[in-house]
Formats: C-alpha cells, sequence, structure tokens
C-alpha cells in the first residue's frame, strides 16, 4: 500500500517568491487574490457537496476534487473564454475556474431543471456548450476521444483557439489515449492534453497499473513536449499551463502536461478508503494546495489572517447562495421526459 | 434520368454537399489517393484537398470520437468505416459520447455525423467483414440508422444525412455499389424515416431493405406468374421506423413477412413484428407473421456456406409461398 514516487524531480521550479512569479507570469497582484479565492470557492463547493450527500439531498454520486483546486486554478487562469475545455468526471473545480455559474452547477448536481443540463446530466456530464464547456465526461478516456476532433474544427475555421483536455491517470491506460496523442500529434492539432495524475483510478495506484511512469515518456514517444509537474503549486501549473497553450496556439502541434495531486476524498461515494493508508492521505494534506498558496501570499504581504478569513466567508456564502438556488428550483417535468434525444 | 451506380451516388452526395458547405468534410482510412476500400471517395481528395478528405491512422475509436468533436464545435463530418465490423472499434464514441451529447447536456448540444458503413455478406471475406450489425445502432436512442437499397434512395438519403442535425449511422451494402438505378441530375433530397413501397401488391407484405430488397424484387417477379402478388415495403430507414407506412400496406395485405440478412436473434425483424402486434394493422392479419433472415452463425468462408448463411432469390419465394398459402 501507499504510493511511490512517481518521478524525483519536477519540471517545473517550485514557487517561492510569488510577487516575482506572478510577474513573469504576467499576473497582477488582484489575479493571485482572485485565484485564491476560486480554490477557497472550489473547496467550499466540494464540501458542500459531501454535506447534501450526508444529508440524502444527492440522488446519484459525485467525485471530489478536494486537494486537487491547485490543478483547476492553474488551468482556469490561463484559458480564454473563446479556449475549449473538454473535462473528466472530477470535473467540478476546473468548471468553478473556468467562471462557470455555481448556481447552475449545484442545481445540476441537484437534478433541477435551473441546472445546466436541466437536471438531465448530474455531476458528471455538467456542460456549457455555449461557453465552450464541452463537458464532464462520465467515460475514462472519453475527452480524449473528442479532442482532436475539437484540435480539427479549430484548424479548420483557421482560429487561434486551443482545445484542453483533461484525464486522470486511469485514462492514460486506455487505448485511446494512443490513438488520441497519436492523431494529434500527426496533424499538429492545438490540443493541450493535461493528465491530472493524483496517484489512483479509483482504487487503483498508478504505479500498479501502469508499466512505466509518468507518462510523458508516453507522450515524448509520439514527439510530443511533455512535462511533469507539481499540481499543488498553482502557478506552476499556470507557468506550463501558459508555456503549453502558446504552443498548441501558434500551430506547433498538441503539448501534453503531467500535474501531480492528490485527491483526498474517496474516489465516490462507495469508496472506504480501504487501498491506502490514513498517513499517506494525512502526508498529502499538508501538501494542501490551497494552504500552500495562502502562505505564499502572507509572506509577500498581499493578505492578512482578517482577509483571509473574509475570502472564507464570503465564498461559503456564495455556496450556499447556490444550495439556496438549487433547492428553490423546480424538478423537470416528467412531461419533458423524451425531449431532446434528437435535434 | 441518367443511370449511375450506388457508389457514384454515395460519392456524388458527398461531393454536392462538401461543395455546398464548407462545414462538411470525410475523413476515414485509405480515402485519399486509394479512393477508400471500396472507391467512394475516387478523386475527391484533388478536389477538396487533404484537410476536408482527411486520410487517418487505423483508430476507428479516435475516428469516430474526432468526428463527435468535430460536430460539437460546428462542424459536419462524414465518416467512412472501411467495414461495418470495424464500428464495434468505435462503439464507445459513437454510443456513450454521440449517441448522449444532446440529451445528457440537456437539449443544448448537437452532433451533426455521419458514419457510413458498408455491410453484408457476399464477398468471401469472412466473418469479420461481413456483418450486418444495423441493429445494434437502433437500439441506441439519439442515433438514427439509415440503409439505402438503390443509387436513388443512397443519394437522397445521404443528403438528408449530411444536413441532419444527428449522428446517423449509414449503411451501405458492399455488394450493391456496382449496382445501377435512376438519379436525377438536379439537386433532391428523400426524408429521414419515409419508407418507399418498392413494388406494389395485394397478398403478402414483404418489409426489407438494402440488397434483400433486389433479392425480394427478383423473388416477386417469379411469384406473379404463379399468381402470388407480393407488396415490398423498404423502410430505407431503420431508426426512426416508418411502422405507419408497414401498417398500412399490412392492413391491404393481411400477410407479414420481415427479410434480412442480418442474424435473427434480437434483429430488427422483431421489432417490425412486435411494431405491428402493437398496431391496429394486427387485426388484418390472415396468417402468422414470418420473418426470413440470416442463419445464427458467424459468416463462414466458403462460397456455398456463404451463401447458405444469408436469405436468396429461393428462400424468399418458397417463405413467401409457405405465408401466402399459410403452409409451413
Amino acid at each position: 500500500m501507499g504510493t511511490k514516487k512517481i518521478k524525483e524531480k519536477y519540471d517545473n521550479k517550485p514557487t517561492t517568491d510569488i510577487l516575482n512569479k506572478a510577474d513573469e507570469l504576467g499576473l497582477t497582484k488582484e489575479n493571485l487574490i482572485e485565484m485564491y479565492q476560486t480554490m477557497v470557492e472550489i473547496r467550499h463547493f466540494e464540501e458542500m457537496a459531501t454535506k447534501l450527500y450526508a444529508l440524502g439531498k444527492v440522488h446519484g454520486t459525485m467525485h471530489l476534487s478536494i486537494g486537487q483546486e491547485g490543478v483547476a486554478i492553474g488551468t482556469g487562469t490561463v484559458m480564454r473564454d473563446t479556449d475549449y475545455l473538454i473535462n473528466h468526471h472530477r470535473g467540478h473545480g476546473h468548471f468553478i475556474a473556468s467562471d462557470a455559474d455555481v448556481n447552475k452547477m449545484m442545481a445540476e448536481f441537484l437534478g433541477k431543471e435551473t441546472g445546466f443540463c436541466h437536471g438531465r446530466g448530474g455531476s458528471m456530464h455538467i456542460a456549457d456548450i455555449s461557453a465552450n464547456n464541452l463537458g464532464a465526461n462520465g467515460i475514462v478516456g472519453g475527452g480524449m476521444e473528442l479532442a482532436p476532433g475539437v484540435g480539427i474544427a479549430i484548424q479548420m475555421k483557421k482560429t487561434d483557439q486551443v482545445a484542453l483536455v483533461i484525464f486522470g491517470d486511469g485514462a492514460a491506460n486506455e487505448g485511446i489515449f494512443h490513438e488520441s496523442l497519436n492523431m494529434s500529434a500527426i496533424w499538429k492539432l492545438p490540443v493541450v492534453y493535461l493528465c491530472e495524475n493524483n496517484h489512483y483510478g479509483m482504487s487503483a495506484a498508478v504505479e500498479k497499473v501502469s508499466a512505466k511512469v509518468p507518462f510523458t515518456h508516453r507522450a515524448e514517444s509520439y514527439g510530443i513536449p511533455a512535462y511533469f509537474i507539481d499540481g499543488n503549486d498553482a502557478l506552476a501549473v499556470v507557468e506550463f499551463m501558459q508555456k503549453a497553450v502558446n504552443h498548441a496556439r501558434s500551430g506547433l502541434g498538441p503539448v501534453f502536461l503531467e500535474v501531480e495531486t492528490y485527491r483526498w476524498m474517496g474516489h465516490s461515494k462507495s469508496d472506504r478508503n480501504l487501498y491506502r493508508t490514513k498517513e499517506e492521505i494525512e502526508m498529502w494534506k499538508k501538501k494542501d494546495p490551497i494552504k500552500r498558496f495562502e502562505n505564499l501570499l502572507l509572506e509577500a504581504n498581499l493578505i492578512d489572517k482578517t482577509q483571509i478569513e473574509e475570502i472564507d466567508k464570503k465564498m461559503e456564502k456564495v455556496i450556499e447562495k447556490a444550495v439556496e438556488f438549487a433547492e428553490n428550483s423546480p424538478e423537470p417535468d416528467v412531461k419533458n421526459l423524451t425531449e431532446w434525444v434528437y435535434a | 434520368m441518367p443511370e449511375i451506380t450506388y457508389r457514384e451516388a454515395i460519392h456524388d452526395a458527398m461531393v454536392e454537399e462538401m461543395r455546398r458547405d464548407e462545414q462538411v468534410f470525410l475523413m476515414g482510412e485509405d480515402i485519399g489517393v486509394y479512393g477508400g476500400a471500396f472507391g467512394v471517395s475516387a478523386g475527391m481528395l484533388d478536389e477538396f484537398g487533404p484537410e476536408r478528405v482527411r486520410v487517418t491512422p487505423i483508430s476507428e475509436c479516435c475516428i469516430v470520437g474526432s468526428a463527435t468533436g468535430a460536430a460539437l464545435v460546428g462542424m459536419r463530418p462524414i465518416v467512412e468505416i472501411m467495414f461495418m465490423d470495424f464500428s464495434m472499434l468505435a462503439m464507445e464514441p459513437l454510443v456513450n459520447q454521440a449517441a448522449k451529447a444532446r440529451y445528457m447536456f440537456g437539449g443544448k448540444a448537437q452532433v451533426p455525423m455521419v458514419v457510413r458503413m458498408p455491410n453484408g455478406s457476399g464477398s468471401g471475406a469472412a466473418a469479420q467483414h461481413s456483418q450486418c450489425l444495423e441493429t445494434l445502432f437502433m437500439h441506441i436512442p439519439g442515433l438514427k440508422v439509415v440503409a439505402p437499397s438503390t443509387p436513388y434512395d443512397a443519394k437522397g438519403l445521404l443528403i438528408s444525412s449530411i444536413r441532419d442535425l444527428n449522428p446517423v449511422c449509414f449503411v451501405e451494402h458492399k455488394m450493391l455499389y456496382k449496382s445501377k438505378g435512376e438519379v436525377p441530375e438536379g439537386e433532391y433530397s428523400i426524408p429521414l424515416g419515409v419508407a418507399d413501397i418498392k413494388r406494389e401488391g395485394i397478398d403478402i407484405t414483404v418489409v426489407t431493405t438494402g440488397i434483400m430488397v433486389h433479392k425480394s424484387l427478383d423473388a416477386a417477379e417469379k411469384l406473379s406468374t404463379e399468381g402470388i402478388s407480393v407488396e415490398i415495403v423498404d423502410p430505407r430507414t431503420l431508426r426512426p421506423l416508418d411502422v405507419e407506412t408497414i401498417a398500412k400496406s399490412v392492413k391491404k395485405t393481411g400477410r407479414l413477412l420481415v427479410v434480412h440478412e442480418a442474424v435473427k436473434t434480437a434483429g430488427w425483424a422483431g421489432e417490425v413484428m412486435a411494431s405491428i402486434s402493437e398496431s391496429p394493422a394486427w387485426d388484418y392479419l390472415d396468417t402468422p407473421m414470418r420473418r426470413l433472415t440470416g442463419k445464427d452463425i458467424p459468416i463462414p468462408y466458403n462460397r456455398i456456406l456463404e451463401r447458405a448463411a444469408v436469405p436468396q432469390e429461393e428462400d424468399i419465394i418458397r417463405e413467401i409461398r409457405a405465408v401466402v398459402k399459410n403452409e409451413y
């Protein structure tokens, strides 16, 4: 039991001086506070999800991303509104980080008519097509099927958009991983592949089910530039996302980022954590991406304890309001059950 | 009207739609210089270039997945799957992505995509290159299934399929590619979900698609000399299925035989018969409904065995006689 190190060293340098780093990345102090705030918002959303589940208010399942907020904010900060997001099943964080309306997200989570998908999709299928958010996906590797096609469309329309496809370490062992990377590489498609390696595909430890880690080796074998990044260092994610997105946007083809992080909670509601130790979970909790960012902000005097508390309260309120909105929303009408099968 | 082949009809539909709409493009294996395994896309690379006649790696899952992705963001891809059998490698994107996107995203997505796939036996290609798997796709809400039998239908239905906003499985019988038929010169289309009476008759309704339409027409011609008048209904689209036209015909003839090349168990003949048993046409039946289908076996290689595995003209004649005379 327990996870081994995936790789000795990250390709990024750890963020130590946040102001310096922000300067390099073209981020303002306001951007940094906003990033922090959004991470706190994601954490509150996920904690609220657990709470609602415990209260018996959630009909289906959920896949929580607590502990992985650094990845979500790192992607959301870099992607433009016009870019495409193709997400995986543990996708709440990335959507919030890309400015999705948390009211509609919460309503979808509770299966209400006002949800993004009118209660037809639930947590696993939250999408906002009009905002180029092409959906979370219930099939491991499902997004990797779609991504080259979105890249083809961008290439044919001659726009400077980018498609970001996010998948987990589990998806790296699906056959589509090979097909998708190969296809994007041969046509130099504007696709950024982000493997969010949180060490476990459900209960399977990544090094036990993968012949070789990290997966950057596999991407490199297709001639795709690949980097192994500390996903709990939000600014490191921003830095390499910028690099990747610029590369893809300039028509140079796909980039592969493997971003290491850790899932604090179980895979889904049925998980009893039989496959890992408490010590391991505690060890990763000490690497909390939010606390880490917070400490950097404190060290740089960009924020103080009072402001931290205020942000926490404010974001808690935002999520409570989302629950209120969702709970006050109507259930979908059964008379529309068979609508939307066909366009 | 000029006569062209089934292959030319499909080719022409793609070319005309690609000229009309820049969003339409073709992707698949060996569809470029090679012209496709059955020559359907011959010459298209020269006219449209490698971006719109996109030769893919042998990656069926990613081909259909990519087409789905492209369709979700506004393109209108046509995919050529070399043999329908290979579509099994693409079931995941077809069934779990393309067919579901609209519904599970609350009616806000659309996937205008056509997946062309040649089906059928008769070419000695054996078990993995000869199947008729259309029933698998009929079972999936969100997919449409089209199976033309003539050049006229092939062209008109493919144009409608390309313009449709949903994922369409377009099933081409590989032994029909060389068959000829009249096709008008100007633009036309045939709506999906509308059956066609291929021959009028009064004694029995035969419902069939693809190559079996031709075998049934030949059978009907021979039976007419015995005084048996056969009506042949070609649904042309299997999902949505035009039950109304079939039921109307059954009410007139009082007898129903469904003929398909696909294997019997859970084949679409069962769906047609169940639909009739649920409809008012049931009361008009003079004899039990019957089905004549492929045997419940993989397609064998040997010429004699292969021929025996699926309905032939003589089998259809025998079966029609049996139904009409109520002698089994």
